[in-house]
């Protein structure tokens, strides 16, 4: 699209790569059967669609298993389906305090059906002190769940350290990866993630209703209950839900389409490479922040070291209010970026923005140095008029 | 040519023992799981009875659980 430069990654990545589009195409003309529920070669070819991407997904994170693969409609489902299956009254559960909502409001009703919730407050940046979690993984939680990065400022959490503290304790680790599969190198297996929740249309570039929970090695899927019950496929004389993966946690007619999308993304995914992709987008968050630094008025959020985020930088401007500059930024300068709270109040909380919120822009793969300099004379002309 | 199938849990599993035996350039074939076998799985995986041994080595090398019938 001619005129508009898109800042907007951290909500959904677009456009997508070409092949996104071509898979899914492929899958609905030439495939279309229902995975798992018959035997015929249009069945078995959506099976094998989403079994390779199953693989693919194992492979992106180093899973142990591909069947440890649940897919599901979006990471906010992933989420849940951790969180309510793992979680019953007289459970704790340990939080970050850079969370999403995502996490937030599911743990806020478990706390109402008599389930132990402590949030590790975050510094002003965004970052999280492994002591700090020392402190309130105390023996017999659950769970500690940790963003792996900020969808607000990018910070990343010290995931590894955060394992250490809740594998001592004897608890699991679930870590919402919604912002980082895809945008930078993850191994479950050297950060010591039991449980990752992600998403399929942000870095992995798939298409939306798309996303995931990984179960690590040591996680049994039968400590998990199912979000639904219903038709897998499998084990069709039984009136009971199968108790193996993947087919516990994925009953009813799957997204194959969307699958197939998400297999085309994460290919061109590992064709960049995770690491490449993170360093060109540490080049332009480094770029944009110090840009905007420059800009009178204009306050950056979340860590000085562009080494320590993702490629998400929000900021607030004195005397404007952050949609009438994400209005200006669409109408006149064809910016589009997103405002306000991103869904996730406790990080504003944590960084001083709420109930105001910021500009949020997160450049995907495809934006330029010269976009951002657009971008930044679009800033300073709004902020000037 | 004597037949035999090789039964599974899930779809997941049958897919897995195709990607297997894939590199081995036997011949197999997935196939709707007769009727006469009681399967948790409406795909079964057929090959040549001669190569049993051999596809049961392969499956319990990748630790994958089969259940095995001659056609």
């Amino acid at each position: 699209m001619n005129g508009v430069i898109y800042l907007d990654h951290a909500a959904t990545s677009w456009p997508k790569p070409p092949g996104v589009t071509r898979a899914m195409a492929r899958f609905l003309d030439e495939e279309g059967g229902n995975p798992g529920r018959s035997g015929h070669r249009l069945s078995l070819a959506a099976a094998r669609t989403a079994y390779g991407v199953r693989e693919a997904v194992a492979g992106l994170v180093n899973a142990p298993d591909p069947l440890g693969v649940v897919f599901t409609a979006n990471g906010t489902h992933a989420l849940n389906l951790a969180l309510h299956g793992l979680l019953a009254p007289g459970c704790r559960v340990v939080a970050g305090g850079m969370e999403h909502n995502a996490v937030l409001r599911p743990l806020r009703h478990l706390e109402a059906r008599g389930i132990e919730v402590a949030v590790v407050p975050a510094a002003r940046d965004g970052s999280l002190d492994p002591e700090a979690f020392r402190r309130a993984v105390v023996p017999g939680t659950t769970l500690v769940v940790v963003n792996h990065a900020s969808n607000v400022v990018g910070t990343l959490a010290p995931v590894r350290e955060i394992a250490a503290v809740a594998h001592s304790a004897g608890a699991l680790l679930l870590v919402d990866a919604a912002q980082t599969l895809g945008a930078l190198p993850v191994d479950m297996q050297a950060l010591g993630i039991d449980l990752l929740a992600f998403t399929g249309h942000k870095g992995l570039q798939g298409p939306p209703g798309t996303g995931g929970l990984v179960l690590g090695a040591g996680v049994d899927p039968r400590r998990i209950a199912p979000l639904l019950q219903g038709g897998t496929g499998s084990r069709s004389e039984h009136e009971t839900q199968p108790d193996f993966l993947p087919d516990r946690f994925e009953s009813g007619t799957p997204n194959g389409v969307g699958i197939a999308g998400l297999g085309a993304g994460i290919a061109w995914v590992l064709e960049r490479g995770p690491a490449a992709l993170h360093a060109q987008a540490a080049d332009l968050s480094r770029f944009l922040a110090e840009g905007l630094m420059e800009i009178p008025g204009v306050t950056v959020h979340g860590p000085s070291d562009a080494s320590r985020r993702l490629a998400v930088v929000s900021f607030t401007v004195a005397g404007l209010h952050v949609s009438d500059l994400g209005l200006r930024l669409d109408e006149e300068h064809g910016v589009l970026c997103r405002v306000g709270l991103h869904c996730s109040p406790a990080a504003h909380r944590a960084i001083g923005t709420f109930s105001e919120g910021t500009v949020r822009f997160a450049p995907g793969p495809g934006v330029t140095r010269e976009d951002l300099e657009t971008v930044l004379r679009a800033v300073a002309a709004v902020v000037r008029a | 040519m004597s037949q035999s199938v090789a039964l599974f849990h899930a779809i997941s599993a049958a897919l897995r023992a195709e990607k297997l035996l894939g590199p081995t350039g036997w011949p197999f074939k997935l196939i709707p799981t007769p009727r006469q076998f009681s399967s948790d799985c409406g795909v079964a995986l057929r090959f040549e009875t001669a190569r049993r041994a051999e596809v049961e080595a392969v499956f319990a090398r990748a630790r994958l659980d089969a259940e095995f019938r001659e056609l």
